[in-house]
């Protein structure tokens, strides 16, 4: 993983692996995608670009994991920050958990920051908290029109109810994490292809 | 054993011919010989002794399962195995000649089937699709390289000389040989693996490649016996090809057909809401349909059945009904278990025939350590290359598992018998090897693989609950893969789900499933649905014990305040932390989940107590069951009740209502004990009744209504299209109390009868008072229309008992002016144009009557429901039509 080879194309390619973990030929390949999304070669990305990815139209989520790329309501995301965002998505390998160095800070593809790129997408008003309302939003785009407000709202109480456990009715990232450490999520938040 | 149904068919239709020919003949004198008693066993022979192979084979499941040892040690085919051996023998030894055994017929047409279709409906969909990838290699790549390289290495073996030469068979013939023995058998596996509760994806791989590698079984079988049969010399190369090309025709319409008839038994089951009964017939029927279609064409049964199982029961879930999926799911594995029992039976009595078979000991052990051997090797290959692929790899101890794992079954066996002699001169030598290899691999493995998994710690299983996080984050995540692979670019496999998925949604489903069934088909909210209806089974055990156990201990106050304390502030602890509405049925549209609820609560009230019907409120109130079937037993429940607590009436009443001097307002008050309930059960006199029913209504109604209705309507005021009848009291009440210049009485309005006022319309009603009319305002509440009929029956049929009581009323009610004519003279002056007196004049009332009653007690609770009164005034917003209706209501009371 470490060997340098020539790669004029990316800047700051190494930092930016050894940032991510990518291998190589991820980085490449997702420098060739990035490029290809940059319809104007302006060096970034903008909303536009991502939201014309026709699939992501369709997807309950596409809205908001579009916005996941833009942090901080910036309007534009440059290649770092595009990689940044798909490396939470990064299979968990041996050696990532064998080469823990506890000063580093945590490998953007750790279980923690896996939950926690879901987690945002959730609590849109970046209080920390799911609240009801919030798990309401989401409720709604995933569920479908099937089923009524009414009983969305009870679905919602009830998810909110389940996971809360300081009695605050909302669920923080804690509280979310506990909720879900029965699943496994390194299996489930990962794509093979982003090795 | 068809034929032998066939003719069992054809019996009666002889009989019924044969007699009417005789009754001419001989009409003045009976038949000859008339025999009193015949016996006929040849007519029920055959299948009489399948039901008793059948019997013999449950009643020997009975027996190992009366030890947990013995089944917790020995997997039950090995048992099976074991008794079928030496059933056999006792056979053998008694008719000396091997009768029963397992016949390929029988086999692939009966007891096949069954199994596939288990397992193939029953399969976990999603898992299986997550790992197809791995499961088409095996059962596909794995297969054919067990084939080959078994077969060649035997053929090897005989070249070296290890195989007695008696044994005639040349490489077409190892070939063949190796193509039966090298499967991997559906049910021997699904038979040990189910016991030995690997982790899924392990026990999708091993089970999904038997099941998918019928097949490749299959069309190896048939190309290598067409080939022995045409002789090595006459294949040409074209038919290498159409061995090749039969594969997929073999495999792909296998799939196709199965899929066919699971679309087929989807539609159909959409149009069977009339016709529920026939329902699990029908997924019976159809995919016994598409197992025979395929073999009729020669194309891949198995897979078809599978594929008619997977691809189904989506759908076929939705439309049926739930019992009827309830039949169909112990339908299915009572079928499955029979079949599975009956086959390892057969194998083992099968063997026992020794006229079949022909031992050689090079050729046994070669086979037994060639199939050992590169079964193992081509697991480590080919997971190997796949775990190149693959996002979790498969580890060592996987591999282990899945190479021991590999059993072979009745499946090899019938095929095996099914060689012709003739052609395969050395098919008594293949059929002891294959016997062999069976029995070893069913009894030793199988007896072994569970230790071994233990020692080598593979990871297990493990069951837990769904939760809705669970399952909301999952979609979550399968929503952000999707997305995330959209911006890679890259279409891997969670694109194509999600694909698949919109197409299935928009269209499939709207195709293949009821309306009704569509509508409120998702998972997240099958979850929330089968999480209630957990909750409301806990509960009903749980509320069952308690109303058990408190029944005694109940009538001291002090403990029931505390109970309902804590559950108020339970109550409150929540609806403050989620600022949600707790009370779901409300949100309900489907009205029946209500009804279902009412029942429930039904139950609880009828014990007299308070507490649990709160904690009910609580807890779990929101339980929704779409079943219109419900409804009417609701009634009967309802009924049931009404009539249960007019009886206890009946009893107090003679005692107590005397000692009444408070007419209504109990009724409405608080549930008191049975002295406070007697008490209440004063009839209401005229106008004066009503005023007094409001007005109680008004100081003590309002806080049970606060607390009722805190607990699950207040929170949803939102909601405002819907009249409450019941809240519309309590808001009445809330808003005299409140505003005292509201005009809270105006011009009645119609409203459509309600429960509520029916009931109280019954003189006696009043007494029993609280239950009674509790629960009927909470049957307005949510059943506004519906349920009016029941009620009304209910109502009608109560009177009818109730005559005596109602003969009394009127004495009764002519008691009660006295002391309150003293009291409250005015009262039915207010009635018609200021309600303001009425509403605070009758807290003295109240509290008079209270005193007199001696159930002070519930002053405590009164004031412990105070905080919620103030909580509630602000909500009451809601129009005047309700409370109209209610004065309405009153006047009627009275005027009875």
């Amino acid at each position: 993983m470490g060997s340098r080879s020539s790669h004029a194309a990316i800047p700051d390619a190494d930092s930016i692996r050894r940032e991510t973990g990518f291998s190589q030929a991820s980085l490449l390949r997702l420098h060739h995608r990035f490029r290809a999304l940059d319809r104007n070669k302006k060096g970034y990305l903008s909303r536009m670009d991502l939201q014309q990815i026709g699939a992501l139209a369709v997807n309950p989520l596409g809205d908001r994991i579009i916005e996941s790329f833009f942090p901080d309501g910036s309007q534009q995301v440059d290649f770092p920050g595009f990689v940044r965002v798909l490396a939470h998505f990064r299979p968990v390998e041996d050696e990532d958990t064998e080469t823990q160095d506890p000063k580093k800070p945590e490998p953007l593809n750790s279980r923690r920051n896996k939950l926690h790129y879901a987690f945002q997408l959730y609590d849109l008003d970046r209080d920390g908290k799911i609240s009801r309302h919030e798990m309401l939003q989401v409720l709604r785009l995933m569920v479908g029109v099937q089923v009524t407000e009414e009983q969305l709202e009870n679905i919602a109480d009830r998810t909110v109810q389940e996971a809360d456990e300081d009695g605050d009715g909302a669920v923080s990232f804690v509280e979310f994490t506990k909720s879900l450490e029965k699943m496994d999520v390194e299996q489930k938040m990962s794509i093979r292809i982003l090795k | 054993m068809l034929r032998a149904a066939l003719s069992l068919l054809a019996l009666p239709l002889a009989g019924a011919a044969e007699e009417p020919t005789q009754k001419p003949e001989s009409p003045g004198e009976p038949p000859p010989g008339l025999e009193l008693f015949r016996w006929q066993w040849h007519e029920v022979e055959a299948p009489y002794l399948v039901a008793l192979w059948i019997l013999v084979a449950s009643l020997a499941k009975i027996v190992f399962h009366l030890s947990r040892k013995v089944t917790s040690l020995v997997p039950e085919s090995c048992l099976l195995i074991l008794l079928g051996l030496v059933l056999g023998g006792i056979v053998l030894a008694v008719a000396k000649k091997a009768e029963y055994q397992l016949e390929p017929g029988t086999f692939f047409l009966f007891l096949l089937p069954p199994i596939v279709l288990d397992s193939g409906y029953f399969m976990p969909s999603r898992l299986f699709f997550d790992n197809l990838g791995a499961i088409l290699t095996y059962a596909v790549v794995g297969t054919l390289w067990n084939a080959f390289t078994t077969g060649a290495a035997l053929w090897g073996l005989q070249q070296a000389g290890l195989v007695a030469p008696r044994v005639q068979a040349g490489l077409l013939d190892f070939l063949l040989f190796g193509s039966l023995i090298s499967a991997v058998d559906p049910v021997a596996v699904l038979a040990v693996f189910e016991e030995v509760h690997v982790n899924e994806t392990l026990f999708i791989i091993v089970f999904g490649e038997s099941l998918l590698n019928d097949a490749v079984t299959v069309v190896l079988y048939k190309v290598c016996n067409s080939f022995v049969e045409m002789g090595s010399a006459n294949v040409q190369a074209t038919d290498y090809l159409k061995g090749v090309a039969s594969l997929f025709v073999v495999s792909l319409g296998g799939a196709a057909v199965g899929l066919v008839f699971a679309f087929l038994l989807a539609l159909t089951t959409r149009f069977t809401k009339r016709v529920r009964i026939i329902e699990p017939l029908l997924v019976f029927l159809l995919a016994y349909a598409a197992y025979l279609t395929a073999e009729m064409a020669s194309l891949s049964a198995i897979l078809a059945v599978t594929m008619c199982g997977l691809g189904c029961k989506k759908y076929v879930e939705a439309n049926i009904s739930h019992k009827s999926r309830t039949t169909v799911k112990y339908t299915m594995k009572t079928l499955a278990s029979c079949a599975e029992t009956v086959i390892f039976m057969l194998l083992g009595i099968s063997a026992v025939d020794s006229s079949k078979w022909a031992w050689d000991s090079g050729l046994v052990l070669g086979t037994l350590i060639f199939i050992l051997f590169f079964r193992a090797l081509g697991v480590v290959l080919q997971t190997w290359v796949l775990n190149q692929f693959r996002l979790v790899p498969l580890d060592k101890i996987d591999q282990v598992v899945m190479s021991y794992g590999g059993l072979r079954g009745a499946v090899a066996f019938a095929l095996v018998i099914l060689l012709d002699r003739t052609k395969v001169p050395a098919k008594d030598y293949f059929v002891a090897t294959t016997i062999v290899v069976v029995f070893f691999t069913v009894i030793v493995q199988g007896l072994t693989i569970k230790p071994l998994v233990k020692w080598l710690k593979v990871k297990r299983s493990e069951h837990h609950k769904p939760t809705l996080n669970q399952e909301l984050h999952e979609h979550t995540f399968d929503h952000i893969l999707a997305a995330v692979e959209d911006v890679v670019g890259h279409h891997g496999y969670h694109y194509w789900r999600d694909r698949w998925e919109q197409f299935d949604k928009k269209y499939l489903s709207q195709l293949l499933m009821r309306r009704s069934a569509y509508r409120i088909r998702d998972q997240i909210w099958d979850v929330y649905y089968r999480l209630n209806i957990r909750d409301a089974i806990s509960f009903v055990d749980q509320g069952g014990h308690v109303l058990s156990s408190t029944g005694l201990t109940l009538p001291s106050m002090p403990s029931r305040n505390s109970v309902a304390e804590t559950s108020v502030t339970n109550l409150l602890r929540r609806e403050s932390g989620s600022g949600a509405c707790l009370d779901l049925q409300v949100i309900d549209t489907v009205r029946s989940g209500r009804d279902r609820e009412d029942a429930v609560m039904h139950h609880l009230l009828c014990g007299g107590l308070y507490k649990p019907r709160r904690r009910y409120k609580a807890s779990c109130s929101r339980h929704f069951i779409s079943e219109d079937a419900q409804e009417r037993q609701d009634k009967e429940v309802f009924q049931q009740n009404m009539k249960r607590r007019l009886e206890s009436f009946k009893s107090t009443k003679h005692n107590i209502c005397f000692t009444k001097s408070k007419p209504r307002p109990r009724k409405t008050g608080r549930r008191k004990d049975g002295v406070a309930n007697a008490e209440a059960t004063n009839g209401k006199p005229g106008d004066l009744g009503f005023q007094d029913t409001a007005a109680v209504i008004l100081t003590v109604e309002s806080e049970e209504e606060e607390e009722e209705s805190d607990s699950s309507e207040t929170e949803k005021e939102d909601d405002e299209g819907i009249i409450f009848v019941a809240r519309a009291t309590s808001e009445v009440l809330q808003e005299g109390k409140v505003s005292g210049n509201l005009e809270v009485c105006p011009s009645p309005r119609i409203i459509p009868p309600s429960p509520t006022c029916a009931e109280k319309e019954l003189p006696w009603k009043s007494g029993q008072g609280d239950l009674a009319v509790y629960v009927s305002s909470e049957t307005t509440k949510i059943v506004p229309v519906d349920m009016q009929t029941g009620w009304n029956q209910s109502i009608s049929s109560l009177e009818s008992l109730a005559s005596p009581p109602c003969n009394q009323a009127p004495i009764l009610t002519c008691l009660p002016p006295h002391p309150r004519g003293a009291e409250e003279p005015q009262a039915p002056l207010h009635l018609p144009s200021d309600p303001r007196p009425s509403f605070a004049f009758p807290p003295s009332l109240a509290k008079a009557g209270r005193s007199r009653s001696e159930s002070s007690a519930d002053l405590p609770q009164q004031q412990e429901l105070q905080p919620l009164m103030g909580h509630k005034d602000h909500i009451h917003l809601s129009p005047g039509t309700a409370t109209s209706h209610w004065c309405i209501q009153f006047n009627r009371g009275s005027r009875l």
